[in-house]
């Protein structure tokens, strides 16, 4: 099954740590791209360069930014492939993010 | 007598086809169908050789059925096309494994709602209909088939396994488990309800059966035959009494002394769970002659394990008796359970003991501000008469 691990992350989480530990939760993600059962993945810019489309009443309403008083940003996901859930969630406990204040939703994705 | 082998059978022959099929809702359907044919035949020929054979044997022929007739489950009518095995070997009991334990983990996965999981286990592994569950919960029949259809959808779409988890992740997954068992059992207990108490202990013994050398499922059960055992004595006259003014008499020493072997059994077994020194607490609460420092030592431990204000509150009462209702309302008023009834309760009665009438009165009436059963209502009505 393929599973979308949408990475929520505190905003803040990356203040304050050295070259050294930003170096380490890098190689994280490196190794974790390399794995077999990861299909693909993007990390998105910060949530200060979102743009909001909505559509009212067949006009176009443009807002700055997600309203990002929420505790943590949508910053990135991975599409993997996963035998079941359990391996689905262990592999999402594997991304640094989930011990840094954030979170990730693990939703399977829609298989035609 | 049928009905008594179909519950005894229901939960094998539901995993056996959940593992075969894949899928719960073909499953629930074609065991659904083995019982009622069951009921036609065994009723008229008698019963067969081997009622547990026989019914998985014929849910899985109808499994297939109803797998060949809907076309849109093609990839599932592959899986089935591996050989069948021939119906004298089916038939033979040793060769139908109990996939139950996977049944248990597969309703108990933390992935699903807590309610979903208490209903997932009553129906799969208990055999409870939908309408028995939601009287048991108290949520209409409706809610109730939402949640079980909600809980289903979920482990089909979002592939929760139907196995037993990985070494690693087997104590955390297990606690799901236990708690699930504990929460039915304590619904029941706390209402007064048989039935569900009953149902509890009988799911807690399957579980026992299939992990034997497990520590803490024989303490998860003797904890529950332990407090069952006093279910006779807690409630006279429609009010609560509290233990040590409860009829031993009324006690059920079978379900007693099973209790104690199960924890001496718990206990030899390496058992330091959370559910074990409950037991354990349970167990000396029934003596004649109750050591509470041991209590007070075993809450301690409760409490490491737990970090519950609630066993905080429970030590204290056991700390009344080691060192007086002062040392007790010490450790209670730093406690933060304004919205618990107990917790006003036990300070009145802490407050009583310490002659503090106006405190005590405002105590208990607190409490049953908050108290949910007409037991306790009596219960504390009386303890304000008596003030």
């Amino acid at each position: 099954m393929r599973y979308a691990l949408l990475i929520n992350e505190r905003p803040e989480a990356y203040e304050g740590l050295s070259a050294d530990e930003r170096a380490a939760i890098s190689a994280e993600y490196t190794t974790l791209m390399k794995d077999e059962r990861m299909l693909g993945g993007e990390r998105l810019q910060p949530a200060e360069t979102a743009t909001t489309v909505r559509v009212q009443d067949g006009e176009m309403l443009v807002t700055d930014g997600p309203f990002a008083d929420t505790k943590e940003i949508f910053g990135g996901f991975y599409i993997v492939e996963a035998g079941d859930l359990d391996e689905a969630l262990e592999l999402a406990a594997r991304i640094p993010a989930t011990r840094l204040g954030g979170s990730v939703e693990v939703r399977p994705l829609v298989e035609l | 007598m049928l009905e008594e082998i179909f519950r005894d059978q229901w939960a094998r022959v539901f995993a056996a086809l959940v593992s075969y099929s894949g899928d719960i809702d073909v499953a629930e359907e074609a065991a659904q169908e083995a019982f009622v044919i069951a009921a036609e035949r065994w009723g008229r020929d008698g019963l067969p050789d081997n009622p547990g054979a026989w019914l998985v044997v014929t849910a899985r022929n109808r499994a297939i059925d109803r797998l060949r007739r809907d076309r849109t489950h093609a990839d599932k009518l592959r899986r089935l096309d591996r050989p069948e095995p021939s119906e004298e070997v089916a038939m033979n009991e040793t060769s139908i494994p109990d996939e139950r334990l996977e049944l248990f983990f597969m309703c108990c996965h933390p992935a699903l709602a807590a309610e979903a999981q208490v209903a997932l286990t009553l129906r799969a592994l208990g055999g409870l209909s939908t309408p028995e569950i939601a009287r048991a919960f108290l949520v209409s029949e409706e809610t109730m088939k939402r949640r079980l259809s909600r809980a289903r959808t979920k482990i089909r779409a979002a592939g929760i396994p139907f196995a037993i988890p990985r070494e690693d992740r087997l104590p955390a997954r297990l606690g799901a488990v236990f708690a699930v068992l504990y929460l039915i059992f304590n619904q029941g207990y706390g209402d007064g309800r048989a039935d569900l108490t009953a149902e509890a202990i009988r799911l807690a013994r399957i579980l026992l059966d299939l992990m034997p050398g497990e520590p803490e499922p024989a303490g998860l059960l003797a904890l529950m035959l332990l407090h069952d055992s006093r279910r006779a004595a807690r409630v006279r006259d429609g009010e609560i009494v509290v233990l040590h003014e409860q009829d031993r008499a009324l006690w059920d020493t079978a379900q007693l002394e099973e209790g104690q072997a199960l924890l001496d059994r718990a206990l030899a077994l390496g058992a330091r769970g959370a559910y074990t020194v409950q037991a354990a607490i349970a167990a000396l609460q029934a003596e004649e002659r109750i050591d509470w420092p041991a209590v007070a030592a075993l809450y301690d431990r409760l409490r490491e394990l737990t970090g519950s204000a609630v066993v905080e509150l429970n030590r204290a009462v056991a700390i009344a008796e080691v060192e007086g209702p002062r040392a007790a309302l010490a450790i209670v008023d730093a406690l933060p359970l304004d919205g618990y009834r107990y917790f006003h309760s036990t300070r009145a009665e802490l407050l009583r003991r310490l002659d503090d009438t106006e405190g005590a009165r405002a105590a208990y009436e607190r409490a049953l501000a908050l108290a949910t059963t007409e037991a306790e209502r009596r219960f504390l009505n009386r303890r304000l008469d008596q003030l």
